[in-house]
């Protein structure tokens, strides 16, 4: 078990390196820099050519490539992640805030989409092909089908009419005051939860058929257990194990990937940290962002294979 | 159009009502306010941005300001300084500054505060930044021969002066702490202002508190103000209208302003005023055939803007028809004489025979194909950029969008692969040295992007730069305008913008102005209960 | 017992060949959403292929004095900030969700199912290497990839294709690569091998065909999201661009700023996104269900 692990986090570091060097070389092919990005803001009636490189040259944009590359490598080795281009201020600093926000509402989302996902999957797989099972189809589909920002959308519309209610533009860490906390996040978590519920519902609907037609489940029924019994003693136990992977491998997404859902909620995230990032061609910022949610998703892979190869011991990594 | 309708009238009636407001200010409260981006660095010599002015200009105070009781935005009245002479050549500029101002450190501010700021922003240190240093280009220099007096020894005579001492950038530092550390301003805040710094968190807000020790007694009223950092436009209007946040600096849209006035009725109060802002089109002259000038004008004789300026100023934060200046300020020819200028015509069957004429006479034919590149913002580029295009149509030019991001737009265009572009000018302050400035030729201005050399244009607005006589600088200023959009049309002015600041009615003492860097020191601004 | 014609039919060994009618009744009693699916992907299509006969408005057309008008009988969806027809704009918006959409899924589909078969096929380090590099790109959150080639390639329908088909590549190619693993251990692979067939040969004419049915699955799949990851981006204002009109465009600027004295901008163009890709789920849905016989009925 212990070598299984050892072996995957292994693995994890060529990828990691791979996203390094891709988001590097992405980012300088773009076209444009932090310095244009600030200072030609405007037709600027007073611009200065030797301002601009200056700081340039402050910020290590002048150095040879590979120069640029090592010393970021060199920073990440001593999980130093610099200095943001924009700001000039720590990295971590930045990212502080706008992560506590997204993972929370990641795991709200992810909450949310489980809970949606699990009795409405076995609904449908239990009583396939009849109405009740069409109707979780196209409820789930649904979800999967409506654009995000257009619910987000529909739904501040809603609470302005007809509630004549705003919920908090400002985030307050859930321990400091959790009402206002959850006022806020709760609408971008029932939207993105639903959505992505549609992936778990489907996921939980095939797995609960396959488990239904195991020729032990059948035996069961034939002998006249009732279907509940069956269900939570032996059916469960087995459909679920596809469904939370396929949730926990879409959370390590929700991280970094709301970026539409954050600009309708107006959320200080992760996403629109990113957006501001790219736009702002902050090199060190968008690295940093990068790698972070690449590693989240890489461990949240092998926490979920880890999982899989614990609880069913054929899958064993040979 | 009917509720529309309603709600022009009830803003209407808002702004009437606001002078017969005539309360006394009460002191307390604590002012909230979204502002739209994060500045980058506290170093008001440095940036650029309104996300710096908005928070930051509080805590600091300027040499001269802008009289933030005149709408006009061009006054400039003592603030540090007292008073100020001329001498007799216009060349020397002496100010009397005022005594026991204090930093917030509890020192006194003198004159070699100001020199040493001053120094900074037109002399700066290699490795400092000063983006407005080009500004200065005709100050010899910064003398402070007492305590409490600076002159500025200039090398020529320069009518704009006066104005760049007010600039709202310019804020007063400590010379004992540039001394040890040019850069320390960039990371601190400490200055002479009525709001002294509480605290910044990244990603949320900005916090002030009065400062008990204000040189202007009485003020200011307010007992603290919050800037708080709200990226999106309708999370903005919804903190106004949900009234957890009193007022937004820059301005909002016409939608905005009826939402909001439709939700708070006699709670809100609208300012509007034209705004010190405008999109041009910019043609690039190495490009054929945007060499021909016959082109040129046939674009801009396709643009009905007079009917935009009623219709766009409905859905986009654009309104006035104007030339080179903000309809309104001293310097801004009067409509009769602009409706003379090509593309002003009143008569827009006549504007765009008269641009099919001149595009079939430069050889354009029928359906001609160009790129139009326009720049990744939402407001007011996106609709202008659709009005253009449709106008164009209309004298049979088959125009194609290329939208760029912001951040390289222009760098993208400085390179000069772009046909015809968006460009953009924003002022601080209304003055025809700076609104001008853009339009010279490209070996004297690199920000000019439609790479043009044009003399007789640059002798012009040496000229009037010169001129101290108001009428004749006036007059100057006119020929300039008329060469620019109308004998060569190098640039083609969209509408001027529109700034509308819909408010909670609570907050007094703020008087709109075209520019949006302007007037946000919050001294004179109170709360009602 | 009633003598119905079934069994006469039956007792008399008369086989009956089902005609079409009666194969398509069955169709839609057996997989009602599928039809439903299916049905909403053809009027999608006639709508983009017939825009210019159907839509009443050419979509560029602005009229300064209708403008925000509600629906009505001249503007059955009502008119956008510039006096456009929305009904005609949603219509010609089928047209850029369909072709980009198209685009990208079938570009994206493509190339990931030929990585994928690929990769199964050649095995060991290869293998190894590809996958790799497959997760390297599965990493980066799918709208930050997008939004990072168009920054570098520019916005526009072509860039937005590839902004949305890069993505979608290394998904397409892991399951792909899945199903061609079982396909590869097959004899008649290793018959064509044995005959001396070039490995091109083999992935493109033995292989390929073998993985069509996930590939189909996928591509459907892969087109509702599509038209979605289309719709954020010209939200974003980073994909299609005015006075072109596209759905998620159409969502962006005055439909938000007007959305409660002029609903009808954000409503509408929103629905058809919805639609589409809801239909495209659907009829996909059922296409796997169809083709994978584990999830069959009993």
């Amino acid at each position: 078990m212990a070598s299984y692990i050892l072996k995957r986090l292994a693995a994890m570091v060529p990828t990691l390196l791979g996203v390094a060097v891709l988001i590097f070389l992405l980012l300088r092919v773009v076209p444009g820099d932090v310095v244009e990005a600030r200072y030609l803001t405007q037709g600027s009636q007073f611009q200065s050519q030797e301002l601009m490189n200056q700081e340039r040259q402050k910020l290590g944009l002048d150095q040879p490539l590979w120069r640029q590359f090592a010393t970021w490598m060199a920073g990440l080795a001593r999980l130093d992640f610099g200095l943001s281009m924009w700001t000039s201020s720590p990295i971590s600093e930045e990212i502080k805030l706008r992560f506590a926000l997204s993972l929370q509402l990641a795991l709200m989302a992810s909450t949310i989409a489980t809970l949606l996902a699990i009795p409405l999957g076995i609904l449908a797989a239990v009583k396939q092909d009849t109405w009740a099972d069409y109707a979780v189809r196209v409820f789930s589909i649904a979800g999967l089908a409506t654009p995000s920002f257009w619910l987000g959308i529909l739904m501040i519309l809603v609470m302005l009419t007809v509630f004549k209610w705003m919920p908090p533009v400002v985030f307050t860490p859930i321990w400091v005051n959790p009402w206002d906390n959850l006022a806020q996040l709760i609408w971008p978590a029932l939207a993105v939860g639903y959505r992505y519920s549609a992936v778990g519902t489907r996921m939980m609907r095939s797995a609960m058929l396959e488990v239904l037609r195991e020729d032990y489940i059948r035996t069961a029924r034939a002998k006249g257990l009732r279907l509940k019994l069956i269900l939570t003693r032996h059916a469960l136990k087995n459909a679920i194990l596809p469904v939370l992977t396929v949730i926990s491998l879409e959370f390590a997404f929700l991280l970094g990937g709301l970026v539409v859902t954050e600009q309708v909620f107006n959320l200080n995230g992760l996403g629109m940290l990113f957006v501001e990032a790219i736009s702002r061609r902050d090199y060190t910022l968008t690295q940093a962002l990068v790698m972070l949610v690449a590693t989240v998703f890489l461990l949240v892979n092998l926490a979920v294979d880890i999982a899989y190869a614990w609880l069913d011991p054929r899958i064993r990594y040979r | 159009m009917e509720r529309l309708a309603r709600v022009a009238v009830l803003a209407f009636a808002a702004m009437l009502a606001l002078p017969g407001l005539a309360q006394s200010p009460r002191s307390g409260g604590e002012l909230v306010f979204p502002v739209p981006s994060e500045p980058p660095s506290y170093d008001g010599h440095r940036e650029e941005t309104f996300g710096l002015i908005h928070p930051i200009a509080p805590f600091y105070n300027t040499l001269l300001r802008i009289d933030p009781n005149d709408k006009s935005g061009t006054k400039a009245v003592p603030s540090l300084a007292e008073s100020w002479t001329v001498s007799s050549d216009k060349l020397t500029y002496t100010f009397k500054l005022r005594k026991g101002v204090k930093f917030h450190d509890g020192s006194e501010m003198t004159s070699k505060d100001v020199k040493a700021s001053y120094d900074k922003i037109i002399f700066p240190p290699a490795g400092v930044g000063s983006s407005r240093k080009g500004q200065y280009a005709d100050v010899a220099a910064v003398e402070a021969p007492d305590a409490y007096t600076v002159s500025f020894r200039l090398k020529e005579p320069s009518a704009s002066f006066i104005s760049s001492m007010a600039s709202p950038w310019n804020f007063i530092y400590k010379a004992d702490i540039l001394a040890k550390d040019p850069h320390w301003y960039e990371k601190n805040i400490m200055g002479t202002g009525p709001f002294t710094f509480v605290e910044h968190v990244k990603g949320s807000h900005i916090v002030g508190k009065k400062n008990p020790n204000y040189w202007d007694k009485g003020k200011p009223y307010l007992d603290g103000f919050r800037a708080i950092f709200i990226r999106d436009s309708a999370s903005q209007v919804a903190a106004i209208r949900g009234e957890r946040a009193h007022i937004q600096f820059r301005g909002f849209s016409p939608a905005e302003r009826d939402s909001i006035v439709s939700t708070l009725g006699k709670k809100a109060t609208v300012q509007e005023s034209p705004w010190d802002c405008i999109l041009m089109v910019g043609m690039n002259h190495e490009k054929k055939p945007f060499d021909d000038k016959r082109v040129r004008r046939a674009l801009t004789l396709a643009l009905d803007r007079n009917q935009a300026s009623k219709s766009l100023s409905k859905i986009a934060i654009v309104k006035e028809v104007a030339g080179v200046q903000v309809p309104g300020t001293p310097y801004a020819t009067p409509p009769a004489e602009l409706a003379k200028l090509a593309g002003y015509w009143p008569d827009i069957e006549k504007s765009r025979a008269e641009s099919r004429r001149l595009l079939k006479e430069a050889g354009v034919p029928e359906g001609f194909q160009f790129t139009f590149t326009n720049r990744g913002v939402p407001m007011p580029y996106e609709p202008l950029g659709v009005w253009l295009i449709d106008q164009w149509r209309r004298v049979g030019l088959n125009v194609q969008q290329q939208v760029i991001e912001p951040a390289a737009y222009f760098g993208t265009i400085r390179k000069g692969d772009a046909q015809v572009f968006m460009d953009f000018q924003c002022g601080y302050i209304v003055e025809p040295d700076l609104d001008m400035y853009k339009f010279l030729s490209s070996d004297r201005n690199p920000a000019n992007y439609g790479r043009y050399k044009d003399p007789v244009l640059d002798a012009l607005y040496d000229k009037q730069s010169r001129t101290i006589d108001f009428e004749e600088r006036g007059q100057i200023v006119q020929q300039f305008e008329k060469r620019l959009l109308d004998e060569e049309a190098h640039y083609l002015m969209t509408l001027q913008w529109h700034r509308i600041i819909p408010h909670s009615a609570k907050v007094h003492g703020w008087t709109i102005t075209p520019s949006h860097y302007l007037n946000n020191t919050l001294d004179t601004v109170w709360l009602s209960q | 017992m009633a003598v119905t014609r079934e069994a006469l039919r039956q007792l008399a060994g008369i086989e009956q060949r089902p005609g079409w009618l009666s194969a398509l009744a069955d169709f839609i009693r057996r997989r009602p959403l599928g039809t439903i699916g299916a049905a909403i992907v053809l009027a999608m299509v006639f709508a983009a292929l017939g825009a210019g006969f159907i839509a009443p408005y050419d979509p560029l057309e602005t009229d300064y004095g209708a403008m925000l008008a509600a629906p009505d009988a001249a503007h059955w969806l009502g008119t956008d900030a510039f006096g456009r027809d929305v009904l005609s704009r949603v219509i010609y918006g089928s047209r850029t969700a369909l072709t980009v959409g198209l685009g990208a899924s079938l570009l994206g589909a493509s190339l990931g199912s030929l990585i994928g078969v690929a990769s199964a096929y050649f095995g060991g380090r290869t293998d190894l290497v590809v996958q790799r590099v497959m997760d390297v790109f599965f990493a980066f959150p799918v709208i930050i990839l997008a939004l990072a080639v168009v920054a570098v390639l520019g916005t526009g329908a072509g860039n937005v294709i590839l902004a949305i088909a890069i993505p979608m590549v290394p998904r397409c190619a892991r399951v792909v690569r899945s199903s061609a693993l079982a396909v590869r251990e097959m004899p008649y692979i290793d018959a064509a091998r044995a005959e001396g067939f070039g490995s091109l040969r083999i992935i493109l004419r033995h292989m390929l065909p073998n993985v069509m049915a996930p590939i189909l699955i996928m591509a459907t799949a892969f087109l509702g999201e599509a038209i979605l990851l289309e719709a954020s981006l010209s939200f974003l204002g980073l994909g299609v661009q005015e006075p072109t009109a596209a759905w998620g465009l159409m969502l962006r600027g005055a439909a938000v700023q007007f959305a409660e004295s002029a609903p009808w901008m954000a409503i509408f163009p929103g629905l058809a996104i919805s639609l589409g890709v809801f239909g495209f789920n659907l009829f996909g849905d059922s296409l796997r269900d169809a083709l994978d016989p584990r999830l069959r009925t009993q």
